[in-house]
């Protein structure tokens, strides 16, 4: 692929880009009829799905640890939302231990990725 | 009336802070970029997020398990960010063409002699 063909296409990946993002939030907020926490965690769900497609096409082992790491960090939010609509307190618990098992695999997956084994 | 404003702000905040390291994690070139990007959706995005739920429910039995999560947040992500960097550079994983300088490595053969 050339040079100036390269520019174009990534051109017209951003602009494809733009527009699902807009239409999304449109949709979101303008459209869909729903509580402000609702609408707030379907924002997340759309993190959540681009953090999918890194995880899938990721091209090296380390964008998709890393993935999964803030994905972990995406759950407490969500969980403290769902909390505060149902306004129940043991969404939050779900949330820390989400949060304590993301980081245990994170820290296991980094050591893995530096060629140690798990018990040095 | 104030709480629940100043609440709800926190919230809006903190998701549009998430949103953002996201779009950072999707768009920029290498690991380390990308990981530098996606903290922020820590410190900002989901503590904003949990600051903002204790805001609105004070000290009941919910905000103590915010505060609680707030804290775990902040001590555990730059361990888990630190071990991946660190990982993923012992490894051998390139920088990006654009990149200019690369210190750390020049530190660990500095070490190394």
């Amino acid at each position: 692929m050339s040079n100036s063909q390269k520019i174009r296409w990534r051109i017209f990946r951003w602009i494809i880009g733009f527009i699902g993002i807009c239409l999304f939030m449109y949709w979101n907020f303008f459209v869909y009829f729903a509580p402000i926490y609702f609408k707030l965690i379907n924002v997340l769900f759309f993190c959540m799905l681009f953090i999918l497609f890194r995880v899938l096409f990721g091209p090296t082992p380390a964008d998709r640890i890393i993935a999964v790491d803030i994905l972990g960090v995406l759950t407490i939010g969500l969980t403290a939302l769902l909390g505060l609509y149902y306004n129940q307190s043991f969404f939050m618990d779900i949330g820390l231990i989400w949060a304590l098992m993301s980081f245990i695999a994170s820290l296991a997956y980094a050591k893995i990725l530096e060629g140690r084994s798990l018990d040095d | 009336m104030i709480r629940e404003i100043i609440g709800m702000a926190l919230i809006v905040v903190g998701v549009a802070f998430d949103f953002l390291g996201v779009l950072g994690l999707i768009r920029l070139p290498d690991v380390y970029n990308r990981l530098q990007a996606s903290t922020k959706c820590v410190t900002f995005g989901s503590a904003g997020i949990l600051l903002g739920a204790f805001v609105l429910q004070g000290f009941t039995n919910f905000g103590f398990k915010v505060l609680i999560g707030i804290v775990f947040i902040f001590l555990t992500s730059p361990v888990a960010a630190h071990a991946i960097a660190r990982a993923s550079h012992r490894s051998g994983i390139k920088l990006t063409d654009e990149s200019i300088v690369d210190l750390y490595k020049e530190d660990h053969e500095l070490k190394e002699e």
